[in-house]
């Protein structure tokens, strides 16, 4: 409540633009700068889990231990989908959020810009925590992104505490920021901006923020039991004590899978708004799309166990979560045959967003075909915990979450910055991740179907040629990275000046404000018609 | 001015959302009890009633088949005892009361307290096994190298389904000594 | 900077994609069709749906990639606005939904099927330990431990790799041909997942509950396989060998077993001479505790203790000899009471009070051991 009240007074004594130095940032309660640090912070995270790809890559090159013990290599495997999930995506969509939210719905600012700057400031302290681990005695966490028990519990390292209270404090994170993109959306919308109105980017992440609220208090029950059973002797996942080991994967992925979705649908929004633009040409079924992402929100938390098809469920439930994940492929589908449709007689332009966003279209679909492969159970028997996992999630969050982003990126930076990036390399950029990504992940299919099983630091002599090429595609990607680096640094000390509207078939009240967009988005209401 | 509304507004925003986080929270914890009702249901994991069967009724056995009952014994990385089942099979009548045993010894230089954990395959036929006495309904203390007769005393429910014939009953014994109140008559007892 | 222009970018994407089946035809890693009816009604489904996305992915592409080619602004192309379409939006919801259905049928009769482990012959208990598998014969008294047998030196890159490296046991899992195995998976500690891929047989094993699954392989052969579920350190070094015989040979075999046991049995009364039990001593550690405590007995700092030259090693016997058998609850040390016979708990100890310059001439025999696990 307090936090409501706190909003006026913030507002008010800011009207005359940020402070100087570090006090700027670290007090901070404006929406652009939380906005920016929030992207900072995922990009740095997006390079350091990243970097431990690239252990992991480089110990897969050839079959045999060449660089790191096994020990360290699943410590690697943890840190880096924790971080990566965590620490870039979801970070990264927060950022757009608390950039975009505010000037595509007319407000001035987020509605509890304070707890803005709360939710933001525990990021870095929850990630010290948790790469604080890796120098602990035992070593970091080693049991996976997953953390099944009793692996987590009885078995975990003295570290997993620590992983615990971080995992603890990401969750109020998001639980905070998730609350504030509500009220924003809700309440402080401009008049006319109906619902129905509302940018598709807007309407993801408002479904999105709903499944934040309601799945990450869930993870942190679901963390606080491993804790209890830790410390306390109780035995929620603990077989001696009438506990179950299943019930842990239960709980975890009735967080997990929705989880999925928090990574994926944002990134949704941001297609949804670039594919337009570049095709001159509306949105093709706006309102099915809403529902689309509505019902695929829904059907989220009714499928949780295709995760668990091996775990030795009962027929009847193997069936009932088979079905139920073939569904989400019909509103997948009507999303992907908007877009399609949308660019359909459009008059096409392929700017370094569209390349992106067309590039996330056409990977996206191979990662839902790879996943609707991946629910039908009896041959999950055989899919489960292989590469071919690795391959899909990885096809659906590369060039799904990070290909959006990165399209949102370049979308958006030369309103946020005032000028246009350096565009051939931008192309650069584009392309050598795109072929990176693809050399990387593509025959990560054959070995997983191969059989190769995930997360193992070794392999048998018929998959080494694949996981070669896999590593070179891997590092080609990672190294290609830096470019968007230098690309960002650039554009925001200088380059072309861009007009307000900087894209011609743009629209929404982001492209009505001035470029660079001023400290404070829409002062006076604008009117929606 | 229009201010207030939109400060009330706001306010019952976050109150809803703040209500959706908490709800989900003890969600969370509810999940544990819900899932083994769930459990009981569906016989996921094969688990069995923690209670004594009461349900016995004489004269309703079901002499027209017969029913295959294996026991399998495992032991936790915690559990230095042997554990083994008496006898491998018993053929049996679909509700006929009969007895066997597990043996079990303590191979520690310790006194030990060991809670069996049953689990039946298939999953599906775990709600047809009952248990009138078992030794999993409570930690079974045995002194350093004593040796004990687990007894098991079950009826197979007359209304198991006619397609299962082989039932397979598990017991995985733990070490309960960090959770256990130890029972030291018990262990005066056997160390006589 | 020509292939960056964007007019090069589409068909570049596109190629990439086309190679992908292509490949997948010339390169053979296709998953395995098995030795199973069930791995080939599976391996059938797989393909059957692979060629389905196969197709929505032509048809999808299709349509886009026409987009990309003639309705480009550069082509002098004029965007129509239109931008909503009922009839289109109820075919492409429907359409899918006629397909899943399609695909759903199949699978349905396929798992049922897999869940069908009613009417054994044979009735195998599958037991997961970090970091290997342990098979019991259920009701014929048969049942030992299969462990990785790849040496060090060619994990380590020292020696050559053999052809099976990595998949290759000390004691494979024996079954016969053409008939109905039954397995029943449990695992000691954490979880782990009991894979066969000609098999098409993946089950968790999970501490504490036992999960069905079953196989009818109809050919005879040697079938590798992998632990499917991360398990802690040694994950990728608990491979699983499933040899299928004719019935005469599983008959043969499984009879030498029994015999083998006995025998075993009968050890722990003969006389050990030092020598002896320090060789012994050494191949079980080798077998048993060299995946943490390494085979120079230096452990790994801060994970797994050292046992040279410690106290514990040099003065306190009944303290090594109590860790041995009853492990350190809490930690990842298992108790290997009831995993090692009387005769290799002896070697062991003794092996490892006198390895690596411990050299306190200590000797355990086997009746030392009978006499501590009878509480003396």
């Amino acid at each position: 409540m307090s936090a409501v009240v706190d909003h006026h007074a913030a507002d008010d004594h800011h009207h005359h633009g940020p402070q100087s130095g570090f006090r700027r940032w670290l007090f901070t309660t404006n929406h652009k700068d939380i906005g920016t640090m929030y992207l900072w912070f995922s990009f740095i995270m997006f390079l350091y889990g990243g970097s431990m790809a690239m252990i992991l890559r480089a110990e897969l090159f050839q079959p045999g231990l060449q660089l790191i013990e096994p020990e360290f290599f699943n410590q690697m495997t943890t840190m880096h989908g924790l971080i990566m999930v965590f620490g870039a995506v979801m970070p990264a969509f927060v950022g757009l959020a608390n950039w975009l939210i505010p000037m595509m719905v007319g407000a001035p600012d987020m509605a509890l810009p304070r707890m803005n700057n709360w939710s933001f400031w525990l990021l870095p302290f929850a990630f010290s925590m948790l790469i604080s681990t890796m120098f602990m005695e035992g070593g970091g966490p080693n049991f996976g992104w997953t953390f099944y028990a009793p692996l987590s519990t009885t078995y975990a390292p003295p570290s997993v505490t620590f992983f615990i209270f971080a995992v603890h404090l990401m969750g109020i994170s998001s639980i905070m920021g998730s609350i504030n993109i509500i009220a924003t959306i809700l309440n402080l919308r401009a008049p006319g901006m109906t619902l129905m109105k509302m940018p598709l980017f807007v309407w993801t992440w408002l479904i999105t923020a709903y499944l934040l609220i309601a799945v990450m208090p869930v993870l942190a029950g679901a963390v606080t039991m491993m804790l209890m059973d830790i410390h306390f002797g109780t035995s929620f996942f603990n077989a001696a004590g009438g506990g179950d080991p299943v019930l842990f994967q239960h709980v975890f992925w009735f967080f997990g899978h929705p989880e999925v979705y928090i990574m994926i649908l944002p990134g949704f929004g941001v297609v949804s708004q670039i594919i337009p633009t570049f095709s001159r040409k509306p949105l093709f079924g706006y309102t099915s799309m809403v529902y689309a992402t509505a019902s695929i929100a829904f059907l989220s938390f009714i499928v949780w166990a295709h995760h668990m098809f091996t775990v030795g469920m009962p027929l009847a439930a193997e069936l009932f979560f088979m079905y139920a994940t073939m569904l989400i492929a019909v509103p997948t589908g009507v999303k992907v045959f908007n877009w399609v449709t949308t660019m359909w007689r459009g008059s096409l332009s392929f700017e370094t967003p569209m390349l992106f966003s067309i590039a996330f279209i056409v990977l996206f679909t191979i990662g839902g075909l790879s996943g609707l492969m991946l629910a039908i159970a009896p041959s999950d028997f055989q899919y489960h915990d292989t590469y071919f996992v690795v391959a899909h999630f990885h096809y659906v969050l590369i060039p799904g979450a990070i290909f959006a982003i990165m399209a949102g990126v370049y979308y958006w930076l030369p309103k946020w910055t005032g000028h246009m990036y350096n565009v051939p390399l931008s192309r650069l950029h584009f392309w050598l991740s795109f072929i990176g990504l693809n050399v990387a992940f593509f025959p990560m299919h054959f070995v997983g179907l191969a059989g190769m099983p995930r997360r193992i630091p070794d392999y048998a002599l018929q998959f080494a040629d694949f996981n070669m090429i896999s590593t070179v595609g891997a590092f080609l990607f990672g190294v290609s990275q830096f470019i968007l680096l230098v690309i960002v640094i650039q554009c925001i000390k200088g380059g072309r000046k861009v007009s307000a509207q900087v894209w011609d078939g743009a629209e929404g009240l982001e492209w009505t404000l001035p470029s660079p967009a001023p400290y404070h988005s829409f002062t006076t209401p604008p009117e929606v018609r | 001015m229009e201010e207030q509304p939109k400060q009330a507004e706001l306010a019952r925003t976050i109150r809803r959302s703040v209500l959706i986080v908490c709800g989900m929270f003890f969600f969370g914890f509810a999940l544990v009890p819900l899932y083994d009702v769930f459990c009981e249901v569906t016989g996921i994991n094969g688990k069995t009633s923690g209670e004594r069967y009461e349900g016995v009724t004489a004269g309703k056995v079901d002499e027209s088949r017969t029913v295959r009952l294996q026991f399998v014994a495992s032991t936790n990385a915690e559990m230095p005892w042997e554990f083994r089942p008496g006898e491998f099979e018993l053929v049996v009548h679909p509700g006929e009361v009969r007895d066997t045993v597990y043996l079990a010894r303590n191979l520690a230089e310790r006194d030990m307290v060991g809670q069996a954990v049953p689990s039946v395959s298939p999953g599906l036929a775990a709600k047809y096994l009952h248990k009138v006495e078992c030794f999993c309904f409570q930690q079974q203390p045995l002194a350093a190298g004593a040796e004990a007769e687990l007894p098991l005393r079950f009826m197979i429910d007359p209304e198991i389904p006619e397609d299962i014939h082989t039932l397979t009953l598990s017991y995985t014994l733990f070490n309960a000594d960090r959770a256990a109140v130890r029972n030291k008559t018990v262990l005066a007892q056997q160390r006589n | 900077m020509r292939f960056l222009n964007p007019r090069w970018s589409v068909p570049a994407a596109m190629l990439l994609m086309m190679a992908s089946p292509i490949a997948r035809a010339a390169w053979e890693l296709n998953m395995t069709e098995g030795v199973t009816a069930v791995s080939r009604e599976i391996f059938g489904l797989h393909m059957l749906i692979f060629w389905i996305c196969v197709v929505i992915g032509v048809v999808v592409f299709g349509v886009m990639f026409w987009s990309i080619f003639a309705h480009r602004r550069s082509q002098g192309a004029k965007a129509s606005q239109f931008h909503e379409s009922t009839t289109v939006e109820i075919i492409w919801t429907v359409v899918p939904f006629v397909i899943l259905i399609a695909m759903a049928v199949p699978s349905t009769g396929a798992l049922v099927r897999i869940y069908d482990t009613g009417d054994a012959d044979i009735d195998i208990k599958v037991n997961g330990y970090q970091w290997k598998w342990q098979y019991e014969y259920l009701g014929e008294g048969v049942s030992f431990f299969s462990n990785l047998s790849t040496p060090k030196d060619e994990i380590y890159n020292r020696a050559e790799k053999n052809e099976n490296y990595l998949l290759e046991v000390d004691e494979p899992l024996v079954i016969p041909v053409d008939k109905k195995v039954r397995f029943l998976v449990t695992a000691n500690d954490v979880i782990h997942s009991w894979w066969v891929p000609e098999l098409a047989v993946k089950r968790d094993a999970i501490p504490g509950f036992i999960n069905e699954a079953w196989t009818k392989a109809e050919k005879v052969g040697t079938y590798r396989g992998q632990c499917a579920e991360l398990c802690g350190k040694d994950h990728g070094f608990m491979p699983i060998v499933v040899e299928v015989k004719s019935q005469e040979d599983y008959d043969a075999w499984l009879l030498a077993r029994k015999e083998l046991a006995a025998k075993e049995a009968e050890l722990k009364n003969k006389q050990w001479t030092m020598a002896e039990l320090m060789e012994r001593g050494e191949q079980v550690y080798t077998k048993n505790c060299a995946a943490c405590h390494q085979a120079n007995g230096q452990g790994v700092a801060g994970t797994f203790p050292s046992l040279k030259g410690t106290d514990m090693m040099l003065k306190d016997r009944a303290g090594h000899i109590d860790v041995i058998i009853n492990g350190r609850p809490g930690t990842m040390m298992a108790a290997y009471g009831p995993q090692l016979s009387e005769v290799d708990i002896a070697a062991v100890v003794t092996y490892e009070r006198n390895a690596w310059g411990n050299d306190t001439g200590d000797m355990v025999t086997p009746m030392d051991i009978v006499a501590i696990k009878q509480g003396q």
